[in-house]
């Protein structure tokens, strides 16, 4: 068989094999839980992504369960703690790690960090956020 | 098993005794009719569809314990249900002020608020509903069909594969939508012919038999539609899969157009060929139903059934067990969160983990680490109400869904008033997982106009048509903090059987404690199973 027509049986197979969804059947038809967020500043960032449940003004939101504050939240201080909960989630925050970049990640930290009353100026580093998604990869 | 074939003269004239398992069936069937002949089937281990037996029967006697359940969802109304049933003593403790959790629908006059206090106010024409949650129910879901009997819940079939809906992307085919059946017919046509062409070159001698490779031959032509020379080509042939540019007609003047097939290189690039595959999954395979009315009708009914066990309002913060029983500490909302007690010998806990992980409560640390394990992925509906049923009267879509790679993802057609007059609600949107976390960023008035601004490339006649639309984003729902348990195969080995087990005297159920993760039935099936379990630890039995 030559190799033209062999590519393309190829591709109908490898194409085929991704639908295989490694999980059962979700109720949605299609989710894609690689998706990648497109915002590119901080700023953008938090009003594309983090404000669905931070709410826009950061102050979060209380009903059965409440999303905690970011504004003048002072476990923001040390930039390890925001890294560690971006990359890896926390209870019922999902880890972020497969839908933003290390810059990305980055970006929105020193957003949050320096807005909403939090003065924080020391900045998590890119480098510092791959490493954290480095060893959150290894372990998984 | 073993065929009798024994030639000897049976010793009794004229009855036959049955001596194989085949030949009893046959017998049953024939003087019982086929629904005795399936159960028979299911006794003697040859047929098995769920793991539900329906109706459960708790045994044994619970000498007056008492249960407190905690969320009037589907999980925690169904155990209460069966628990009271068995003669326990049950009270619910519900944070909304109505019953059903996320089995919910929305009406016109309905007024919704989300988290971070953005309020909605749904316009829809009587009669009109969006369901936010779930939408469909899957013919082999038997707990939800039984109670659905049991409650009296009408149903109507739910359609998700129309041939007529559309596939689109805004990138393919310079953005027009292409009808379901051409793509289903093309890219099957395509392969067909693409494998027959491997076949007939000898690229299959090895791994095929002879036999095989023409039974495959013949198969792919079969299977592909394609000519006399295994080639998918335009023509009557091709147009019966794919539709006719013009249909025949009657009279004279009535010849039918065939229409051209899309190339195969544009269809792979496309990506059409995802949205394809969806109905052939278990869940979405026909027959699947939906409630007359709305999926809520399911939530009000048991609550109607639940009447006087169901406390609303009630906002749960602590869970405390200890030897004589297990008390739920709950704010009443609705008296400026003055704190009240509830106790009972038992609790059932239904409260989703996203929630539950917030709430102290004295179980041991496999189940903590497991609820902790949790997050809720995020999702969306958009239900949006158009003047008239332009998909029927201009394009002929009845029902089903169209799959467009635009961040709507789908619209889906109402499976129900066929061909009247009037407004009605199509789904604009659902998505499901990060996307999803998009939609829950923007406020509903943007989300509604985003779903119309998607929409309308599909249906142009969007804009001109368009009266309202309500957004659910689940994230933002106040009693669940996202739509459903996000699993993993790895945090099920680790996790799901430390969330399961009852820890003293605290059972938890839901969605998230079943193989079945943003199901009904999984929560049904979770509350089942966590009662029977439970009721054995009470009365021995």
């Amino acid at each position: 068989m030559n190799n033209r027509l062999h590519n393309s049986i190829m591709t109908v197979m490898l194409f085929a094999a991704a639908l295989l969804v490694g999980r059962a059947a979700a109720a949605q038809d299609m989710p894609d839980f690689h998706y990648q967020y497109p915002q590119k500043t901080g700023e953008q960032i938090f009003h594309g992504v983090c404000q669905a449940c931070h709410m826009p003004n950061a102050k979060g939101a209380v009903g059965a369960g409440a999303y905690p504050a970011l504004a003048g939240d002072k476990r923001l201080a040390a930039v390890s703690y925001p890294v560690a909960i971006l990359v890896n989630g926390f209870a019922a925050m999902p880890p972020f790690r497969d839908n933003l970049s290390a810059q990305q990640t980055a970006a929105v930290i020193n957003y949050i960090r320096t807005h909403f009353g939090n003065h924080y100026h020391d900045k998590a580093t890119v480098a510092e956020v791959k490493a954290a998604m480095a060893r959150a990869r290894g372990a998984g | 098993m073993a065929e009798d074939n024994s030639t000897a003269p049976s010793p009794a004239p004229r009855a036959t005794h049955p001596t194989t398992r085949r030949a009893l069936l046959r017998l049953i069937g024939q003087a019982a009719g086929g629904a005795v002949m399936y159960r028979a089937m299911t006794e003697l281990g040859f047929a098995r569809e769920s793991t539900f037996t329906t109706p459960i029967r708790l045994e044994g006697n619970p000498r007056g314990a008492s249960v407190l359940v905690l969320g009037a969802g589907m999980a925690g109304m169904c155990a209460a249900y069966e628990l009271r049933k068995a003669g326990y003593k049950v009270k619910i403790l519900e944070y909304n002020s109505r019953p059903g959790g996320r089995n919910w629908s929305l009406y016109g006059g309905d007024v919704y608020t989300e988290l971070g206090g953005f309020t909605q106010r749904v316009e829809f024409d009587r009669g009109l509903y969006l369901n936010p949650g779930p939408w469909r129910i899957p013919h082999h879901h038997l707990a939800l069909l039984h109670y659905c009997r049991l409650l009296n819940v009408a149903l109507e079939p739910f359609l998700q594969v129309n041939y007529s809906a559309y596939v689109h992307s805004p990138d393919a085919f310079g953005g027009k939508p292409q009808r379901y059946r051409a793509v289903q017919a093309d890219f099957a046509g395509h392969v067909a012919e693409l494998l027959g062409k491997v076949t007939n070159q000898g690229g299959l001698d090895e791994a095929v038999s002879r036999e095989d490779r023409e039974m495959l031959l013949e198969a792919m032509r079969q299977w592909g539609a394609l000519d006399k020379n295994y080639q998918y080509r335009k023509g009557l042939l091709t147009s019966t899969r794919r539709g006719f540019d013009v249909d025949p007609g009657g009279g004279l003047d009535s010849l039918p157009t065939p229409s051209t097939p899309l190339a195969f290189s544009d269809l792979l690039k496309s990506r059409l060929w995802a949205a394809i595959s969806a109905g052939h999954i278990y869940e979405f395979q026909d027959m699947i139903f939906q409630p007359v009315g709305g999926m809520g009708m399911i939530g009000k009914a048991f609550g109607r059934k639940l009447d006087g066990v169901i406390q609303y309002n009630a906002k749960v913060v602590d869970i405390r067990q200890s030897e004589s029983g297990v008390t739920a500490t709950y704010e009443d909302t609705r008296s400026g969160g003055s704190r009240h007690q509830a106790h009972a010998d038992w609790c059932v806990c239904a409260i989703p983990a996203s929630i539950l992980s917030q709430i102290p409560m004295n179980v041991g640390a496999p189940m903590r680490a497991a609820i902790d394990a949790l997050y809720y992925d995020a999702a969306i509906k958009i239900g949006l109400q158009f003047r008239r049923r332009f998909w029927e009267q201009d394009e002929s879509i009845y029902g089903g869904i169209t799959y467009t790679q635009l961040p709507n993802a789908v619209i889906g057609y109402p499976c129900t008033g066929y061909q009247q007059d009037g407004p009605a609600v199509l789904l604009g949107a659902y998505t499901f997982g990060p996307n999803a976390v998009q939609f829950t960023a923007m406020s509903p008035h943007e989300r509604v106009r985003k779903a119309v601004e998607y929409g309308a490339q599909i249906h142009p006649q969007y804009d001109r048509e368009f009266q309202n639309g309500v957004a659910v984003a689940w994230s933002r729902v106040p009693w669940t903090l996202g739509c459903a348990a996000h699993w993993t195969p790895e945090l099920r080995a680790q996790h799901y059987d430390n969330l399961c087990a009852i820890d003293g005297r605290i059972v938890l159920a839901g969605e998230h404690a079943s193989r079945l993760p943003a199901w009904q039935e999984g929560a049904l099936l979770s509350a089942l199973d966590a009662v029977t379990r439970l009721n054995a630890r009470v009365t021995g039995a």
